[in-house]
């Protein structure tokens, strides 16, 4: 199975990952501060940064672009329940 | 009408009149008081009931009205709004918190006011909609805010804060510049109703101050803290909360105490620098507290971690809670009696709605007679709270032999290592406890 490297700043962790997992089983495992709520790609509480490898996320969905405009997020701002990890990033909590 | 003290006191309370109370030069507070409310969304009691606080600043080009009240005040507040302002002056209509017990009156002030516009921060859009619940986007407008962005009056200007989770998502503050006023939103409010309304009228507040503190921001001390550091540098001359008494007697005494409480203690602690574990445990014939004591022993071989005991029978919820959140990780140790853990793990672990249990570990484990279903129940429960649980449960039945005792003291050392990154487990630690970047398996984290 591809793997991929998903590193998390504020706490300066880097998990080894299955490619195509989402960043939320991710960081709420290993305990980094993005917070979370809905899990749907509905509520925007999960909103991240990504610091490096933008490209390296599946492309966000009419939804999350919808919900992301809607919470005024900045560039390269993606929710972290939707966002599958393809290739190695970088992340922290928007 | 509340907790008037006899005697000393001759003044009229300033709310008397019904009409508008002015707080400073044209800002007016145009609030509500709801003094029989005992208990406020079904976590906090209120033993002399609370107020919804909104205000309105007149400038030379209109009038902003900061914040609404909770729906059946409407009247108090139209009232109120009525005597000090015309609707059609209102130009715009600033939220700094959208929850119901200060947007309630907010539809009917959109159709009292329609040349007002929303004013909201910039992650209260999608919260407004689900709010108001519009027919469609297209016929609905408001502006964000963000630090930084201010609005005019004409001679006066309200600036905003961008306080995000005080306690929701979409919270902020905003700032009158000239007056030197804070409109902190639930940030600094208590659960005090006082119709003398100001802070060196009413009476004795600082319980009700220290109690909403604790439940409603103790869960989001990082966003506090944030908060702070835009709130302290701001010369004050008066808090508006949405909440409780108007600050305006040395309201930086609030901002410090606000400060004083997000900070953690622990520096005062002996052993502070390590990792903290603490082992609770109930048992009927002493095989969990055998268990419990071996745990410990295995977890203080590992070096950096400071290990507490503690027999659920013989201590009260609210201590353990101010432990726990302090600690970097837990275990409990429960039987099982007919097929669930017992009542006080329970009690305890549905008590941690005001702390933050991210990133913390928890175990558990104990001695059982029939089917042990006590410690996968606490296991979930834990990753329900947004623990890791990187070490299985340990179960044995009833009484422990010496090898079973063996194994107790290595799932403690097991857990131990888990907390400081030994092993290959994890360091779930966040902010200033982790330096440098380290690198695990995913499959490691389950």
């Amino acid at each position: 199975m591809p793997k991929a490297k998903v590193t998390f700043e504020d706490i300066g962790q880097t998990v080894n990952v299955p490619a195509g997992i989402r960043v939320i089983e991710v960081s709420e495992k290993v305990g980094a501060g993005i917070i979370y709520g809905c899990r749907e790609g509905d509520c925007g509480t999960c909103m991240m940064h990504v610091v490096e490898g933008w490209n390296n996320l599946t492309e966000p969905s009419v939804l999350e672009e919808k919900v992301l405009r809607e919470n005024m997020a900045s560039r390269h701002d993606r929710l972290a329940c939707q966002a599958q990890v393809i290739g190695d990033c970088t992340v922290k909590p928007a | 009408m509340t907790m008037r003290p006899t005697g000393n006191m001759p003044e009229t309370a300033p709310t008397q009149s019904g009409d508008a109370v002015e707080i400073a030069d044209g800002v007016h507070w145009i609030g509500a008081l709801d003094s029989a409310l005992r208990s406020f969304d079904m976590i906090l009691r209120t033993a002399n009931g609370t107020t919804y606080n909104a205000y309105a600043v007149r400038g030379a080009h209109g009038v902003a009205v900061i914040d609404t009240v909770k729906a059946e005040f409407s009247g108090d507040f139209f009232r109120r709004l009525e005597s000090i302002a015309d609707y059609d002056e209102i130009r715009f209509i600033v939220l700094n918190h959208l929850e119901p017990d200060h947007t309630g009156a907010l539809p009917e002030l959109m159709r009292r006011a329609p040349n007002a516009r929303l004013i909201i921060s910039k992650r209260a859009p999608a919260m407004l909609k689900a709010l108001l619940k519009p027919p469609g986007d297209d016929n609905f407008d408001y502006d964000v805010a963000d630090t930084g962005d201010e609005i005019s009056l004409g001679d006066r200007t309200l600036g905003f804060l961008h306080t995000p989770f005080l306690h929701w998502p979409d919270t902020q503050c905003s700032y009158l510049v000239e007056e030197q006023i804070l409109f902190s939103g639930d940030v600094f409010g208590c659960h005090y109703c006082d119709d003398r309304l100001f802070n060196d009228r009413v009476g004795d507040f600082r319980f009700s101050f220290d109690y909403y503190y604790a439940h409603i921001m103790r869960p989001f001390k990082p966003h506090v803290l944030d908060a702070l550091k835009l709130i302290e540098p701001l010369p004050l001359k008066l808090i508006a909360p949405t909440h409780g008494p108007i600050l305006r007697d040395r309201p930086r005494r609030y901002v410090a105490r606000y400060r004083e409480l997000s900070t953690s203690g622990d520096c005062f602690e002996p052993g502070a620098e390590h990792r903290s574990l603490i082992v609770f445990y109930l048992s009927a014939y002493g095989s969990t507290a055998r268990m419990a004591e071996a745990v410990c022993a295995g977890a203080e071989s590992v070096p950096g971690v400071r290990v507490s005991l503690y027999d659920l029978e013989g201590g009260e919820i609210d201590p353990f809670v101010d432990l726990i959140e302090a600690a970097d990780a837990l275990a409990f140790g429960s039987p099982t009696v007919n097929g669930d853990a017992v009542k006080p793990v329970w009690d305890l672990l549905s008590s941690l709605a005001v702390v933050s249990l991210r990133g913390k570990i928890g175990a558990a484990f104990g001695s059982f007679g029939w089917s042990g279903e006590a410690v996968p129940m606490i296991e979930d429960r834990m990753r329900g709270l947004k623990m890791r649980v990187p070490v299985p449960g340990l179960r044995v039945k009833l009484i422990p032999t010496d090898d079973e005792l063996a194994q107790a003291r290595d799932f403690g050392s097991r857990l131990a290592l888990a907390m400081t990154g030994g092993g290959h487990s994890p360091d779930a630690r966040g902010g200033d406890a982790a330096r440098g970047e380290r690198v695990i398996d995913f499959a490691d984290l389950k």
